[in-house]
C-alpha cells in the first residue's frame, strides 16, 4: 500500500501513530512491511489457506463476535442436504458435472429455497466490484433456521467444517508462515475486533490477479463478517484500486457483462424481451426488487421518445451475450483474425495486459486499430518494432493494420469526474484549452456518435434504428466544439420527463417510463441541479467526528461513506459500542441518524418484520443491514452468484511449484483455460524446467504501463530499469550478480532483466524444502525515456471464472545470468500435456474442447461465435 | 526566528514524492537514467539537480518495535541542512550566497560566478556546481515559496508528515517529543541528529535536522561535521592572540629597552 | 535631484542597521532575491482538479497564467490528501506540459512502414466510415442456435480506467447501440 498508494498510506501511518497494529502479508518486503509492524513473508498465491486457518481459528476459539454474527449474517441458515463440501469430495463440491467443466449449483441453496439456486442466465460472469445477479427467485425468509448454530447443516457448522483442515501446521508446509507469526497475527487480530474494536483489511491486485483471485476476497468478506468487522467505523475490506477512476468504469462500466448501476447486461438465450429480462433479475426480496425502475429509467436515458412502454423501452435495441465476451478472450478472437476493428483508449495493453506476445498477435490480425493517448506508446507502434521484430518473425511491411493515433487531453485540459477508491466521486475542472488535435475521449466519441447519426440517416433497416433511436444531443462549447461534461452528469443523475428536473435520488426513479437515468447507482450527484462532484468543502463539521467529509465531492450510493452501516448498531438499532458510534435509530424522530448517511430505509424500525407475503422493499426487515442481499444478511456461505463454490477454497495457481497440500484437486476447477499453441501453460507443479515462483507488481515511481510515467524525466530517473528482485541465496545458486543482466523465462516467453539482490526477497521454508521466489515490476515497454522488457511477455491467457481477470500474481519460471536470445525462437513442443501431472481430479479430465477452451457458464448452449 | 525541516525518518515510506516535488517546484532536470543496483536508490546523492534524495538502507538487523527477522529497510530523505554555521555561506567570496530573513542560506543564481569556494566549504557534501553553467545550486528552503508563506514544496508533498517545516524552535519540541515517543514505543535506537549547537557544535546545529535510527554513517551523514570556516574563525582567533602576545611583547621589549637604555645613559 | 552619493547605502552603515555586521544576510540579498516571489502569485486562474493517477484521488490545485499551466501540486482541503502529492502525482506537471506529447493525429497506412499526419476532421471521418463498414460487414442478428442478438463482435473497444465517468458513460451508450459487446478496460486486469 506505501508502494502503490502512497497518499492512502498516510492514513495508515496514522493509526499507527495512534497505535494501531500494521500487520503486511506480501512474498516480499516492500516499502509497506519497512514501517509495518510485523511483515509476514507468504508464498505467492496461498492467501486462502492462510485466511482460511484465519477462519477456523477464530470459530475454534469462539472469538467471533456471536451477536453480530447471529443477527447480521446466514451462519444460522440451514444448506440443503445434497450439498457435499470439498471435505467429503477431495477439494471439488457437490454437483460438479462430469465433462461440462462446471457446476450443478442447485445443491449450494439454503434448505426451502426450491430447486433453482439461480437463474442461468445469472451466471454471465460479473464484474469484480460488485455483483448484480445475486438474485433468488426464492422468498428467502421461510428458510429454516437454528439460532443455536448447532444444526449439522447451519451455515455455521458447514464453515467450520469446511476449514476444519486449514491448520497453522498447514499454513507453515502451504504458506511458509511460521507458527510463532501465525499466532502473533490471530492474537493481533482478535484482541482488535469484537464491539469495541475493529480491524480493517486493504487488498489490491495481489488478491484478484489468481486463479480464484474471487475467492481470495471471499475468504476475507468470511472473516471481517465472524469478527463483526463491517459496516462499522475503520472495519471493512477495502480495495486498493489503481486508476484514477477505475472504480468509475466498473459503476458506468466499459465491461462487456454490465450496464450502468450493476445492472446485467441482457443474454441471448434468456433475455428475449424486457419482460423475461425485468423477471429474471428481479429479486423477490432486498433491494434488487427496484431493477425494473433502473433498467427503464436506464433504457430512456439511451432511446428517449423512441422508448416507449409499447416496445417494451426499445429493449431489443441492446446487443446480446452469448457467454465470455471478456479482454482475453477478445484479444484471442483478434489473433485468430475475427476481430476486424479495435479502439484502445487509455490503455497500452502491449505492456499492461497479460501476455503481450499474444496481445500484438491480436493487432497484427486487425483491418483497422485506433489508439488514443498521450504519448507514442508500445500498443500503437506494435507494427514498428517488437520482441517479434527482434527475432524477424515479422516486418512493418507484411502488416496490413491500419492503424490510427489521437492525441488525448489530459485531466488538466477537460471537465469530468473520477470515482476514487472509496466511491467518492469527484470532479476535475479544465484548467486550460488542449494543444494542437489533442481531445477529450468525451470530444471523440460525441463527434463519432454525430458522424454515424449522419451515415445511418437514411436508412430502413431494422438492425440500424437503435443508431437512429438513440439520443445523442449534448449541447457543445468553444472553438473546438467540446461537449459539456456536466450535461453528461445531468443525464447520469437522472431527470423527470416532463420537465426535466433532477431527480435527489434513486428512490425517486420509476418504471413506467416517466423518469430518465444513465446510472442508477449515481443518483443524487446532480440534485437540485448542482454538481455535487464539484463540491469543495473541507471535512471540518463538528458532527463528522471521522472526518468522512459528506460536502468534498460525492459518493456514490446516496452520498454514503460507509456501506452496510446499519451494521454498525445491534438489532435493536443501538450503537454495538459508544467509541465506535456510527448510525442509529432515533426513537424520538422514528428515523436512523448518525455520522454518515444512514445505509437503510431511513424511517424503517428496527423491529419491523417483513411479512411472508411482502413485495418489494417491504420485504427488508428492520434488522437487515446487507440490503442488497435477498436475506438481507451477510453471506458467510454464498448460496448463489460463483462459480467454483459457495466457501473459499484452496486451489494451487495453474503452475505450481508444489502439488496442492489439501486437497487431489490440484487446480481451480471451473478457471478459464485458453489452451492454444501460443498460450502454453508449464506442468500444474513441478516443472523441471521451471523451478522457480515468478510475481509481478508495480513501484511507487513507475505506473502500470509507464505510458504516464516512463516519458517523465522526473519518474524515469528514479527507476530506470526493468528488473528482478532476488534473494542473495538464489543468486548464488544462478550465478547471478547485482546489477548485471539476467533472463526469466516461462513456458510464453523470456525477457531480460537488471537484476537486484536483496534480502528483501527471501526463501521460503515449506515443510522440509526451500522455495525461491522472483519479483518482476511490469512498467516497462521499448518506447519512452527509458525501455526495458515488459513482464507481461511472460503471464499466461487463464482467467478466474466469476470475473475472467488473469493469473499474473504467481506463476512458475525460471532465471539464468545474461541477456536474452533476439535470434528467431524455433517453435516450442507443446507442454499442455496432462498426462504426466494433473491440475483436475481424473473426474474432471473429460473437458469440453470448445473453442479456446473457455468453460465460461454459457459455454453449454453451444454458442462461441 | 529561523524556519527548517524536521525529517522524521521513522515516517518515511521512501517514496520520493520530496524528489519529485522539488524538481517540480524548482524545474529541475534530471540526473541521467542510471540503474544502480543499490536497493531502490537510483540519483544516489544530493547534487545541484537534486535537491531533495532518498536513501534506502537494507540492514541485516532487526529495528526495534518491529516484528520482520532480522532485517530492516531504512529510508531517509536527505536535504540542504541550512547550518546556523553555514560553511557554503562563509566560504562564498562573492556575497551570492546569503543567509535570508527566513534564517535560510540561499545561493543567489544572479550574484554566483561559479567559483566553487562553497563547495569545499560544505560538511555535508549539499552544495554543488551544475555541470550546465558552472554555477552553484542547492535547496533554496523554497526561498520564493516561504515569501507567501507556502510551505517548501517538499514539505507540502510529503504523504506521511515525514518532512515536517516550520520555526526551527518549534520543531525542536515536536521532534524531542517524538524521540521520547518513540523511545516508549521500544524504538529506542531513535535519536535527533543536528538539532542545536550543543549536539552539532561543528555547525552551531542544523535548521534542517534529522531523525534517525542508525548511526549517521549509515546514512551517508558524517558524524561529526565541521565547517572549514570554524577551523579559520579558531585560526583568526589563534593569530589574534598571538598578534596581541607579540605586541605586548614588542611593548614590554620597548619599555624594557627604553629603561635598559636609561639605565644604560 | 539623485544625491551624488547616498550615505544610507554605504554598505558599512547598511550593514550596522541590520544588524548584519558580516554583510551574509540582508545587505547581500540582491534585487532579485529581494523581489522574489513564488510564481503561484502571478497565476490568473487556479483550477481545482484530481490527480489522474491511482485511484485515492487525491486533490490536486492546477496554477494557469495566460493559458499555460505554471504549476500543479497538492489541494490542502482533500480530507483523502491534505494537499499531499506521492512522486508520480508530483510529476502531474510534467505529464500534462510534457514536449513529448503527441499534438497530431497520426495515421499509419496498410504495411506502411512510418507514420503521416492527416487532419483531425479527416481521421474522423474515415473511423466513423469504417465503423460503418465494419459493422454493416458482421452484423449477427441472430446465432447459429436461432436466438437473436443484435451484434457485431467485428468490433471492440479497450480502455477507461484512465477516462472520465461521463466519456465512459458515452462509449458504453454509444457502442452499445452500435451493436459492440466487446467493451473491456483496465478493471479486468
Amino acid at each position: 500500500m506505501a508502494e502503490c498508494h502512497p497518499v492512502g498510506f498516510r492514513w495508515v501511518m496514522a493509526a499507527k501513530e495512534r497505535g494501531a497494529t500494521i500487520i503486511h502479508v506480501d512474498p516480499r518486503f516492500t516499502r509497506t512491511s519497512a514501517v509495518a509492524s510485523m511483515h509476514v513473508p507468504i508464498r505467492a498465491g496461498t492467501d486462502i489457506v492462510f485466511l482460511g486457518a484465519l477462519i477456523s481459528h477464530v470459530i475454534k476459539t469462539e472469538s467471533y463476535f456471536k451477536e453480530y454474527v447471529l443477527a447480521y449474517t446466514n451462519a444460522s441458515t440451514l444448506v440443503t442436504e445434497e450439498y457435499k463440501d470439498t471435505e467429503d469430495l477431495d477439494g471439488l463440491f457437490s454437483g460438479w458435472q462430469e465433462g461440462k467443466g462446471q457446476y450443478e449449483t442447485n445443491s449450494w441453496s439454503y434448505e426451502g429455497s426450491g430447486t433453482s439456486g439461480m437463474h442461468e442466465s445469472h451466471r454471465v460472469p460479473e464484474s469484480h466490484a460488485g455483483r448484480a445477479a445475486d438474485l433468488e427467485a426464492e422468498k428467502v425468509k421461510a428458510h429454516a433456521k437454528d439460532a443455536t448454530l448447532q444444526h449439522p447443516r447451519c451455515v455455521f457448522q458447514v464453515l467450520k467444517r469446511h476449514f476444519q483442515r486449514y491448520t497453522p501446521e498447514m499454513v507453515e508446509e502451504c504458506c511458509g508462515i511460521s507458527r510463532e507469526q501465525f499466532d502473533k497475527v490471530t492474537d493481533a487480530l482478535c484482541r482488535n475486533s469484537g464491539r469495541e474494536r475493529t480491524t480493517t483489511f486493504c487488498y489490491a491486485v495481489g488478491w484478484t490477479q489468481h486463479s480464484a483471485g474471487v475467492q481470495f476476497i471471499r475468504a476475507c468478506s468470511i472473516l471481517q463478517l465472524l469478527l463483526g468487522n463491517v459496516g462499522r467505523p475503520g472495519s471493512g475490506i477495502l480495495a486498493l484500486r489503481g486508476h484514477a477512476t477505475i472504480q468509475g468504469s466498473t459503476d458506468i462500466p466499459t465491461l462487456f457483462n454490465l450496464l450502468p448501476g450493476y445492472i446485467p447486461m441482457p443474454a441471448a438465450r434468456t433475455d428475449t424481451s424486457l419482460e423475461k429480462y425485468v423477471d429474471n433479475y428481479t429479486a423477490r426480496s432486498g433491494w434488487w426488487t427496484e431493477t425494473p425502475k433502473y433498467i427503464v429509467s436506464l433504457l430512456k436515458a439511451w432511446y428517449g421518445d423512441a422508448a416507449t412502454a409499447d416496445n417494451g423501452f426499445c429493449f431489443a435495441h441492446l446487443p446480446r451475450l452469448t457467454g465470455d465476451h471478456s479482454h482475453m478472450t477478445t484479444v484471442v478472437n483478434m489473433a485468430d483474425g475475427e476481430v476486424k476493428g479495435y479502439f484502445v483508449m487509455g490503455e497500452n495493453a502491449v505492456v499492461g495486459s497479460p501476455h503481450t506476445g499474444l496481445q500484438r498477435k491480436g493487432l497484427r490480425n486487425l483491418e483497422w486499430l485506433v489508439v488514443r493517448d498521450f504519448p507514442m506508446v508500445e500498443t500503437a507502434e506494435f507494427w514498428k518494432d517488437s520482441p517479434e521484430h527482434e527475432r524477424g518473425e515479422v516486418r512493418a511491411e507484411d502488416i496490413a493494420t491500419e492503424v490510427f493515433f489521437f492525441p488525448a487531453a489530459t485531466h488538466t485540459e477537460k471537465d469530468g469526474s473520477f470515482t476514487q477508491t472509496q466511491r467518492i466521486v469527484q470532479w476535475h475542472h479544465s484548467a486550460i484549452e488542449p494543444r494542437g488535435d489533442c481531445r477529450s475521449e468525451l470530444h471523440f466519441t460525441y463527434h463519432l456518435g454525430k458522424r454515424l447519426k449522419e451515415l445511418y440517416a437514411g436508412s430502413a433497416d431494422p438492425k440500424d434504428r437503435p443508431i437512429q433511436d438513440l439520443v445523442w444531443d449534448y449541447p457543445v462549447h468553444g472553438e473546438i466544439e467540446e461537449p459539456r461534461a456536466e450535461a453528461v452528469l445531468a443525464e447520469i443523475n437522472g431527470y423527470t420527463v416532463a420537465d426535466r428536473k433532477p431527480v435527489s435520488s434513486f428512490t425517486e426513479l420509476q418504471k413506467d417510463g416517466s423518469t430518465v437515468c444513465g446510472c442508477w447507482i449515481y443518483s443524487g450527484i446532480y440534485a437540485g441541479g448542482i454538481n455535487r462532484a464539484a463540491n469543495r468543502a473541507p471535512a471540518t463539521d463538528p458532527n463528522d467526528p471521522y472526518h468522512y467529509g459528506h460536502n468534498w465531492g460525492f459518493a456514490w450510493p446516496a452520498n454514503r461513506r460507509i456501506l452496510y452501516n446499519r451494521a454498525s448498531a445491534d438489532p435493536e438499532g443501538r450503537p454495538w459500542s459508544e467509541r465506535k458510534r456510527l448510525v442509529w435509530w432515533d426513537e424520538a424522530k422514528q428515523q436512523w441518524t448518525g455520522y454518515d448517511e444512514p445505509d437503510f430505509i431511513k424511517s424503517r424500525p428496527p423491529g419491523y418484520r417483513a411479512a411472508d407475503d411482502a413485495q418489494g422493499l417491504a420485504t427488508i426487515s428492520g434488522d437487515d443491514p446487507f440490503l442488497l442481499q435477498p436475506d438481507g444478511k451477510g453471506w458467510l456461505f454464498a448460496p448463489t452468484g460463483l462459480q467454483e463454490g459457495p466457501l473459499p477454497t484452496h486451489y494451487e495457481p495453474l503452475e505450481s511449484i508444489v502439488q496442492n497440500p489439501l486437497y487431489g484437486q490440484q487446480c481451480n476447477p471451473v478457471r478459464f483455460e485458453y489452451d492454444r499453441s501460443d498460450n502454453q501453460l508449464a506442468r500444474p507443479f513441478a516443472d523441471p524446467r521451471f523451478p522457480y515462483i515468478l510475481t509481478t507488481y508495480r513501484l511507487t515511481e513507475q505506473h502500470t504501463s509507464g505510458a504516464m510515467s516512463r516519458w517523465l524525466s522526473w519518474l524515469a530517473e528514479l527507476q530506470p530499469a526493468m528488473f528482478c528482485e532476488i534473494s542473495p541465496e538464489l543468486a548464488e545458486e544462478r550465478g547471478l550478480q547485482n546489477g548485471d543482466w539476467a533472463t526469466i523465462s516461462t513456458a510464453r516467453a523470456e525477457i531480460e532483466a537488471r537484476v537486484l539482490v536483496t534480502e528483501r526477497v527471501r526463501p521460503i521454508k515449506l515443510g522440509r524444502r526451500w522455495a525461491h521466489q522472483i519479483g518482476l515490476p511490469y512498467h516497462w515497454g521499448n518506447r519512452g525515456l527509458v525501455v526495458g522488457d515488459s513482464a507481461n511477455e511472460l503471464i499466461a491467457f487463464s482467467a478466474d471464472p466469476n470475473v475472467t481477470i488473469q493469473e499474473s500474481k504467481a506463476m512458475t519460471g525460471d532465471i539464468r545470468p545474461g541477456r536474452r536470445e533476439r535470434r528467431k525462437v524455433v517453435a516450442k513442443q507443446r507442454v499442455n500435456n496432462p498426462d504426466e501431472a494433473l491440475r483436475d481430479l481424473p473426474v474432471a479430465q473429460k473437458r469440453p474442447v470448445g473453442k479456446h477452451h473457455v468453460y465460461g457458464p454459457l459455454s453449454r448452449q453451444g454458442d462461441q461465435t | 526566528m529561523a524556519n527548517g525541516f524536521f525529517t522524521d525518518t521513522s515516517l518515511c515510506i521512501g517514496c520520493k514524492a520530496c524528489e519529485v516535488a522539488c524538481k517540480q517546484w524548482n524545474q529541475l532536470p534530471d540526473d541521467g537514467y542510471h540503474f544502480t543496483g543499490m536497493s531502490y536508490d537510483n540519483t544516489l546523492h544530493l547534487g545541484a539537480s537534486t535537491w531533495r534524495h532518498v536513501s534506502f538502507i537494507e540492514r541485516p538487523v532487526a529495528l526495534n518495535g518491529q516484528d520482520a527477522g532480522a532485517f530492516s529497510w531504512l529510508m531517509s530523505s536527505d536535504v540542504c541542512k541550512h547550518c546556523a554555521r553555514a560553511g557554503c555561506l562563509e566560504n562564498c567570496p562573492t556575497g551570492a550566497i546569503i543567509r535570508t530573513e527566513f534564517g535560510s542560506v540561499y545561493v543567489q543564481p544572479d550574484i554566483c560566478n561559479g567559483c566553487g569556494y562553497c563547495v569545499a566549504g560544505c560538511p555535508f557534501g549539499v552544495i554543488d556546481r551544475s555541470p550546465d553553467d558552472g554555477r552553484a545550486w542547492k535547496c533554496t528552503l523554497c526561498y520564493d515559496r516561504q515569501k507567501d508563506g507556502m510551505h517548501p514544496a517538499c514539505a507540502k508533498a510529503c504523504p506521511t508528515e515525514s518532512i515536517k517545516f516550520g520555526e526551527v524552535e518549534e520543531l525542536k519540541r515536536v521532534a524531542k517529543d517524538r524521540v521520547e515517543k518513540l523511545h516508549q514505543q521500544g524504538v529506542t535506537e531513535a535519536y535527533l541528529y543536528g538539532e542545536d549547537a550543543r549536539s552539532q557544535p561543528g555547525t552551531a546545529g542544523l535548521n534542517a535536522f534529522f531523525l534517525l535510527l542508525d548511526r549517521p554513517e549509515v546514512y551517508n551523514l558524517p558524524p561529526d561535521p565541521e565547517v572549514p570556516t570554524l577551523k579559520g574563525s579558531k585560526s583568526w582567533i589563534s593569530a589574534g592572540l598571538a598578534a596581541i602576545g607579540v605586541t605586548a611583547l614588542a611593548f614590554v621589549s620597548v619599555v624594557l629597552g627604553n629603561r635598559s637604555e636609561k639605565e644604560s645613559s | 535631484m539623485k544625491p551624488l552619493l547616498n550615505v544610507n547605502e554605504w554598505p558599512v552603515l547598511k550593514q550596522i542597521r541590520n544588524r548584519d555586521a558580516h554583510g551574509l544576510g540582508k545587505n547581500a540579498a540582491s534585487e532579485r532575491s529581494r523581489e522574489l516571489a513564488p510564481r503561484t502569485r502571478s497565476a490568473d486562474k487556479i483550477a481545482r482538479s484530481v490527480c489522474p493517477y491511482c485511484a485515492v484521488g487525491c486533490g490536486q490545485l492546477v496554477y494557469v497564467k495566460d493559458n499555460r499551466i505554471i504549476d500543479i501540486e497538492g489541494d490542502p482541503d482533500s480530507p483523502i490528501s491534505k494537499g499531499s502529492l506521492c512522486p508520480k502525482g508530483s510529476a502531474t506537471f510534467q505529464l500534462v506540459t510534457s514536449q513529448r506529447r503527441v499534438t497530431e493525429v497520426l495515421y499509419r497506412r496498410p504495411h506502411a512502414t512510418a507514420w503521416e499526419t492527416i487532419p483531425l476532421a479527416q481521421a474522423m471521418e474515415m473511423i466513423a466510415q469504417r465503423v460503418k463498414k465494419t459493422r454493416d460487414e458482421t452484423w449477427q442478428a441472430t446465432n447459429a442456435a436461432g436466438e437473436v442478438v443484435n451484434r457485431t463482435l467485428g468490433m471492440a473497444h479497450l480502455g477507461g480506467a484512465t477516462l472520465d465517468n461521463e466519456e465512459n458513460y458515452l462509449i458504453k451508450k454509444l457502442f452499445t447501440s452500435l451493436g459492440i459487446i466487446q467493451i473491456e478496460n483496465q478493471a479486468r486486469v
